[in-house]
C-alpha cells in the first residue's frame, strides 16, 4: 500500500469574502422599495417594535370601537396569547401538541371553580392574586403529568396521544361531576379579575388587560428565547440526537416546553373565563385548537411576533370582517383586486384583464336580462355602495341558491384549470373566472358566512403556503431530509425549504 | 489516535457505543476510571466526551454562534426564571458562554469569522459545516473528542487544513482526539496511534506505517493478495 503523504498546497480562501457569504441573505429581500422598507424595519430592534406595537394596540379603543369590534379584539387577543404559548411547544421545541387547548380549558375551569359559588355552600371566592397563580402552578403540574408518559414520543405519535388528551378534557367537563363542573351547562357567575384591588368589569378593561398580558408574555418569552433554555429548545427541535450529544437532557427540556406552554394557556384561560363570566365545554373543543394552529402557522411558527401577529390577523379576518356582510364584501373584492395588481405583469395585461372583466359582467347582465327578467330578478347580497356598484354587473337570478351551488362547482373546476394552463390561456380565463367568483359570492358565499369564513381561512393558508411558507414574520427554515451516498460512502446532505410548519425530518427516535 | 477500517467495519458503532447512543450488549466502556455503559448521552457528554457526526447533524435553523452556545447547556446552571429576570448568575454565565463560543469559533480563523456568527447554519458551505460541528463539540469542553470522518466531502486543500487543525487541537487545546477517517493523508498526518477494525474486531494497532502495512489490514481492504491466491489455486 503506497501512500502519497505529500500535502496538497493550500488554495486561495474561496468564500472567505463577506460579500459572497451574505449573498443568500440578500436574496431573501423583496425587490425594489419593498425591500428597502424591509431593511429599514430590520434596523429597528425587537424591543422598540414591541413597545410601539403594544402602545398602538392599547390606543386602538380610543378610536371609538363599538361593542362588536371590542369583542372581536378580545377574542383576537385571547387567540394571540394562546398562539404565543403554543409557539413554545410547537415552534421552538418542535412537539406537535394537539391537546394544547385542554390547558386553556384547565385554566378557565380552574379559575371558574376558585372564583364562583360552584363548590361548597358559599362557594370559593379567592382573590385574583391567589387564584391565578394557583391555576398557573396547577397547569404546570398538569403539563408535567401529560408530558411525562409521552416524553419519548415524537411526531405523529405525540400528536395522537395529545389529541386524545384534548378530547378527554372535553368529555371530562361534559360528563364528570355535573354538580361541580356543570356538565354541558358549564359554570356561570364567575367573579371578575381584579388588578391592584380594582375589579375589571367592562370589555374595554379586559381589552387593556389582555394587551398588557400579551406584551408582558412576549417580553418574558423573548428573554427566555435568548437564554440557554431557548437555545436548548430549538436545538432539540432541530436534532434531538445531536442535542443529547451536546450535553442537553432532551426529555427534561421537552417537558419544560410542555410546562411553559401549559402555563401560558392556563393564564389565558383565567382571563377568558373572567371576561366571559361563564365557561362551557364547547369553548375548549377542537375548532379553537385549529384556530390557534392556523394563527401560529400563518404568522410563522418559531417567531414570537409571528405567532401573535398571525393570530391577530386571522381572528380579525375570521371573527370580524367575515361576519359582517359589508366588510366581507370589501375583503373579497379587495383581495381579488390586490392579487391582480400584484401578480399581473406587464401593466398592459392587467389593464386588459380588468377591462375584460368589467365588460364581461355588464354584457352577461344585459344578455341575461334580455332573455328573461327572472334571470336578473335577485339583488346582490353585498350592502352599501358595493351593492349599488354591482347591481348591473353581477347576474343574480331569482333561484339564486340552486344556480349558485352549480356556479360553485364550476368555479372550483375553473380555478383548477387556471393553475394548470399556460400564461396565454390564464389571461383569457381570468375575466370569466372573476365574474363567476363574484356570482358565487353574491348568491351563496356571502349568504352563509359561517361556512364561507372557514373556506376563506383555508384559501388564505393555501395562498400563504405558496407565497411565503415561513409565515408572515417567520424566518426561512430548511430541513435536512436525505443523505444520498456516493461510492465512497460519503455524501452531502440535501436541504430543502420546509413549508413553514415544523415537520419531523428525522423520524427515528434515538432514545 | 485514529480508527480505520473498510466500510461496515463498525467504526461509527464504536462511537455510538462510547457516547451512549447504543447500549453495549455485553462488556463495559471505561472513561477516566468511570463506567459509561448505561448512561444517557447527555451525561456522557458532560463527563467530557465531545463528538461530531459523519452525516452532519448541525442545528441548521439556528445561527452559527447559537449552535456553539447551545452545546454549553449541561455546563451552565441558570434556571429559566433567572434567565428571564437576567439575575447575576444568568448574566455571568451568558457572558462566559458567549466568550467560550467566540474563542472556539476563532480557533478556525477566517473560516468562521465574526460576520458569520449570526448567519443561520444552513447558509454555511459543506466544509464550514464540518468545522462548525467540531467547534460545537469543543464547546462541551471535552477531554476526549470523537471526530467521525472530519474530512469527508472536502477537497485536498481543505483536507490538509483539517489535518493541521486536528494536530493543533491535540497540542494547543490539550484534547485527546479519536478520528475515524478513510483519507490516509489525514490518518498519517495527525495520529500517534492507529487502530484498524474489521467486522467489529480489532485487527491491528500501532504506528501508522506499521498498521498500514500490516497483512491483516491489507487483506481487509484489498482482499487476499492475488498472487498468493493463484499460488494456492
Amino acid at each position: 500500500m503506497s501512500l502519497d503523504s505529500q500535502p496538497p498546497a493550500a488554495g486561495p480562501q474561496v468564500g472567505a469574502d463577506e460579500w459572497v457569504a451574505r449573498q443568500a441573505h440578500r436574496r431573501e429581500y423583496l425587490p425594489s422599495w419593498l425591500g428597502t422598507g424591509q431593511r429599514w424595519l430590520e434596523r429597528v430592534g425587537w424591543w422598540p417594535k414591541l413597545l410601539v406595537v403594544g402602545l398602538a394596540g392599547a390606543a386602538l379603543p380610543l378610536l371609538g370601537l363599538g361593542g362588536f369590534q371590542l369583542q372581536v379584539g378580545i377574542d383576537a387577543l385571547v387567540i394571540a396569547l394562546l398562539a404565543v404559548g403554543l409557539n413554545i411547544v410547537v415552534g421552538w421545541a418542535g412537539l406537535l401538541d394537539l391537546g394544547y387547548v385542554a390547558f386553556f380549558g384547565f385554566g378557565a375551569y380552574g379559575f371558574a371553580l376558585l372564583s364562583s359559588s360552584q363548590i361548597g355552600p358559599n362557594g370559593i371566592h379567592l382573590p385574583t392574586y391567589l387564584s391565578v397563580p394557583i391555576v398557573m402552578i396547577g397547569a404546570a403540574v398538569l403539563g408535567l403529568l401529560v408530558g411525562w408518559p409521552s416524553r419519548r414520543l415524537i411526531g405523529d405519535y405525540l400528536a395522537i396521544v395529545t389529541l386524545f388528551f384534548g378530547e378527554a378534557f372535553v368529555e371530562f367537563t361534559n360528563n364528570v361531576a355535573p354538580s361541580v363542573l356543570g356538565g354541558p351547562n358549564g359554570i356561570v357567575g364567575i367573579d371578575p379579575i381584579s388588578v391592584f384591588g380594582r375589579q375589571i368589569t367592562t370589555n374595554a378593561g379586559y381589552y387593556y388587560l389582555l394587551v398588557v398580558v400579551l406584551v408582558l408574555t412576549m417580553a418574558v418569552l423573548r428573554l427566555l428565547d435568548t437564554s440557554r433554555t431557548g437555545r436548548a429548545w430549538r436545538a432539540v427541535r432541530e436534532d434531538p440526537l445531536a442535542a443529547a450529544s451536546m450535553t442537553i437532557p432532551v426529555n427534561r427540556v421537552k417537558l419544560m416546553a410542555f410546562m411553559f406552554g401549559a402555563v401560558v394557556a392556563a393564564l389565558t384561560g383565567t382571563i377568558f373565563a373572567a371576561q366571559q363570566i361563564s365557561v362551557f365545554p364547547t369553548d375548549f373543543d377542537t375548532p379553537i385548537l385549529i384556530l390557534i394552529y392556523a394563527g401560529l402557522i400563518l404568522g410563522g411558527a418559531g417567531s414570537i411576533a409571528g405567532a401573535a401577529a398571525g393570530a391577530l390577523v386571522l381572528m380579525v379576518i375570521y371573527d370580524g370582517l367575515l361576519r359582517s356582510p359589508t366588510d366581507s364584501g370589501y375583503l373579497f373584492y379587495g383581495l381579488i383586486l390586490l392579487t391582480l395588481v400584484v401578480k399581473l405583469r406587464p401593466w398592459r395585461r392587467l389593464a386588459v384583464v380588468l377591462a375584460a372583466t368589467v365588460a364581461l359582467g355588464f354584457a352577461a347582465h344585459a344578455v341575461a336580462g334580455a332573455i328573461s327578467a327572472r334571470a336578473v330578478a335577485g339583488g346582490p347580497h353585498s350592502t352599501g355602495w358595493l351593492a349599488a356598484a354591482l347591481r348591473d354587473w353581477v347576474v343574480v337570478p331569482a333561484n339564486a341558491q340552486v344556480l349558485g351551488n352549480w356556479g360553485y362547482v364550476l368555479l372550483v373546476c375553473l380555478l383548477i384549470a387556471l393553475v394548470q394552463v399556460g400564461r396565454r390561456w390564464r389571461t383569457i380565463l381570468l375575466p370569466p373566472t372573476i365574474c363567476l367568483a363574484s356570482f358565487v359570492w353574491e348568491t351563496r358565499l356571502a349568504v352563509e358566512p359561517a361556512i364561507t369564513r372557514q373556506l376563506m381561512i383555508g384559501a388564505i393558508l393555501i395562498v400563504m403556503m405558496n407565497a411565503r411558507p415561513q409565515g408572515l414574520l417567520g424566518s426561512r427554515r430548511v430541513e435536512a431530509i436525505t443523505w444520498p451516498r456516493s461510492r465512497s460512502g460519503r455524501g452531502r446532505p440535501v436541504t430543502r425549504r420546509s413549508p413553514g410548519m415544523v415537520t419531523a425530518g428525522e423520524r427515528r427516535n434515538p432514545f | 489516535m485514529s480508527l480505520i477500517g473498510p466500510n461496515g467495519a463498525g467504526k461509527t458503532t464504536v462511537f455510538n457505543v462510547i457516547t451512549g447512543v447504543y447500549q453495549p450488549s455485553s462488556g463495559d466502556v471505561l472513561f477516566a476510571g468511570r463506567t459509561l455503559a448505561g448512561q444517557p448521552p447527555h451525561r456522557i457528554a458532560r463527563l467530557g466526551i465531545g463528538r461530531t457526526f459523519q452525516t452532519l447533524r448541525l442545528f441548521l435553523n439556528m445561527s452559527v454562534i447559537e449552535n456553539v452556545m447551545a452545546a454549553t447547556y449541561g455546563n451552565t446552571k441558570a434556571m429559566p426564571w433567572e434567565s428571564v429576570l437576567r439575575l447575576p448568575r444568568a448574566r455571568r454565565e451568558e457572558r462566559e458562554v458567549r466568550a467560550l463560543a467566540e474563542d472556539v469559533l476563532s480557533f478556525f480563523g477566517q473560516r468562521l469569522a465574526g460576520y458569520r456568527w449570526d448567519q443561520p447554519a444552513y447558509s454555511l458551505s459543506y466544509a464550514n459545516r464540518r468545522r462548525l460541528e467540531i467547534a460545537r463539540a469543543l464547546a462541551t469542553r471535552p477531554r476526549l473528542l470523537l471526530l467521525d470522518e472530519p474530512a469527508a466531502g472536502m477537497n485536498p486543500a481543505e483536507t490538509h487544513e483539517i489535518t493541521e487543525l486536528i494536530a493543533r487541537l491535540r497540542d494547543e487545546r490539550d484534547v485527546a482526539v479519536l478520528v475515524i477517517e478513510h483519507d490516509m493523508h489525514v490518518v498519517s498526518g495527525c495520529s500517534d496511534r492507529v487502530i484498524a477494525l474489521d467486522h467489529g474486531v480489532k485487527i491491528a494497532e500501532g504506528g501508522f506505517d506499521a498498521v498500514a502495512s500490516h497483512p491483516a489490514v491489507v487483506e481487509a481492504y484489498m482482499g487476499r493478495d492475488p498472487e498468493a491466491l493463484s499460488d494456492a489455486g
